[in-house]
């Protein structure tokens, strides 16, 4: 079977964006440059958070959250919220 | 108390949310669900099997009237490497006529009905709203914050069935830090497929009928995780869970480790051809019964996945959720009478859970998560083991049996020796005492 890639599969789900606030975030960005692991790039199933060399920073692709949390648990330094009521994932199956 | 506005705030409208407002509004408590999603079900994802027993309880006969995919009529447990599996199961007609074992359910379909049995029964549900943090006063939680302008709510009691990140039982110090060997990352496809298709895949006659497997072994690479295959009525949920600090020293992706699975030999021919539908993730906890908080104070009680309610072995978690859920509104009603909502009334809360076989499953397996923290091979060489000498025995090959049988023996001895072997039995067996 043809192997899906996280961003064919992303199309698949139902969001409702909020582009106003991001409820993901880095309380210490500093760390990010002499983090080794940076486990945020590749535990999330739905790839938020990738490496920017240039910047020396992460980039936050907040939109595309599944809301599992699973980064919060990888990384003490991830800020995460809820995204506001209402918004956010919208499973059609569950 | 200052200000009431309502008896009783559940937070969640998930099982353990859903249950305790239906019993509560049932008996005619003033309870105002409040949910985050567009819907109750909608931020959801099914893991697992949804048991029958806790909801026929609650709603007798709910399964006539409630979206369900197929009730289960067999169980298959496959230990897989990367080219074999090998198989245990039962399929029982004990377990295909009513009132049934257990059903695949989907949880955006599912938990929206739910919520309308509620509605139904006359509590009130607030979608798309955030609860940020108790109110205390006193000492007491005398109600919640919530994302809505003017959004402090009152009551008696808070019920907190906000899920696994349960960001109230955290505020309120009744749950330590979640470390990420206590947690597993489940990730999860719904593959399109004719009902034809499904019955003629999994061995099924009726549609009404379902199959699960569970897989787990040495294709796992040495990570603690359980792979799962679900018949629903017209697609196959499929998916895998690992706890997630295997993820993070593996350097594992999830959708590598989907993919994968997806495309193992064994696998496949259930599903090609299928079309994806979604995709989810969701995070479960699997610290078991060392993790379970106090899930009481003044004021608040804590149900479901947010208590971490999950029995990870017998892959149980909705059905303890509404169990939970329907304890708690019991002991407000208890309560209730006396009008005294304080943490030595509310402690009733955890009492009863201990009664039941909730915390009486989660006690027995209660050092299972350390042990296999500390002996991971458990999981992946004894398997390995077994696949190897099936693959010996069934493997006609002009070696005599006899001789067979002293080289699977030989294996046995040169890969664990039999000190090491006595010794992981009697482990095992201590632990489980």
């Amino acid at each position: 079977m043809k192997k899906l890639r996280i961003e064919d599969k992303l199309y698949l789900v139902g969001y409702n964006v909020d582009h106003e606030y991001s409820h993901l975030g880095i309380s210490d960005p500093e760390v990010c440059k002499t983090c080794e692991k940076k486990q945020c790039t590749y535990v999330c199933p739905a790839s938020v958070y990738s490496w920017d060399e240039k910047e020396q920073k992460i980039n936050i692709n907040y939109d595309a959250c599944l809301e599992c949390g699973t980064c919060r648990f990888a990384c003490d330094y991830i800020t995460w919220k809820y995204p506001r009521g209402g918004f956010g994932v919208a499973y059609k199956f569950g | 108390m200052s200000k009431k506005d309502f008896d009783v705030i559940v937070v969640g409208a998930g099982p353990a949310g859903m249950a305790a407002a239906y019993v509560l509004a049932k008996a005619g408590v003033d309870v105002i669900v409040i949910e985050r999603g567009k819907f109750p079900g909608s931020k959801n994802v099914m893991g697992g099997i949804f048991y029958r027993k806790p909801m026929d309880d609650l709603i007798p006969e709910f399964y006539k009237e409630a979206p369900i995919e197929r009730h289960i009529v067999e169980q298959r447990m496959w230990l897989m490497d990367d080219v074999s599996h090998f198989s245990m199961g039962i399929k029982t007609q004990k377990h295909n006529s009513e009132p049934y074992n257990c059903f695949s359910v989907l949880r955006a379909q599912f938990d929206k009905w739910f919520s309308k049995k509620v509605i139904e029964a006359g509590a009130l549900l607030i979608n798309e709203t955030v609860v940020t943090e108790p109110i205390i006063e006193n000492g007491k939680v005398v109600g919640v914050r919530t994302d809505r302008p003017q959004g402090d709510l009152y009551a008696d009691c808070v019920i907190a069935a906000d899920g696994v990140q349960s960001f109230l039982a955290k505020s309120l110090g009744l749950r330590k830090k979640i470390t990420p060997n206590k947690v597993a990352l489940g990730v999860k496809e719904i593959i399109g497929l004719s009902e034809e298709q499904v019955n003629d895949r999994f061995g099924i006659k009726d549609s009404n009928e379902g199959v699960t497997i569970e897989i787990t072994g040495p294709f796992l690479k040495g990570m603690e995780g359980m792979a799962w295959v679900y018949t629903n009525k017209n697609s196959v949920s499929i998916g895998i869970g690992v706890i997630i600090d295997d993820l993070i020293n593996h350097n594992m992706n999830p959708n590598d480790l989907l993919e994968s699975l997806k495309n193992h030999s064994s696998v496949l021919p259930l599903i090609e051809g299928g079309e994806t539908r979604e995709y989810l993730a969701h995070v479960i906890p699997e610290g078991g019964y060392k993790s379970v908080p106090k899930m009481y104070t003044d004021g608040f009680m804590v149900a479901g996945d947010a208590a971490m309610l999950v029995d990870s072995i017998h892959r149980e978690g909705s059905n303890l959720a509404v169990e939970s859920g329907k304890l708690a509104a019991r002991t407000y009603l208890e309560a209730k009478e006396s009008g005294d909502f304080s943490e030595k009334t509310l402690s009733r809360y955890q009492e009863k859970l201990e009664e039941t076989y909730i915390l009486q499953d989660l006690r027995y397996y209660r050092n299972l998560p350390e042990l296999l923290e500390e002996k991971r091979y458990l999981l992946t060489e004894y398997p390995q083991f077994l696949i190897d000498a099936m693959t010996e025995i069934y493997t006609v090959d002009g070696v005599p049996k006899p001789e067979k049988f002293k080289k699977i023996k030989g294996e046995l001895k040169s890969r664990f020796g039999y000190i090491g072997l006595a010794k992981d039995l009697y482990t095992i067996w201590r632990k489980l005492r």
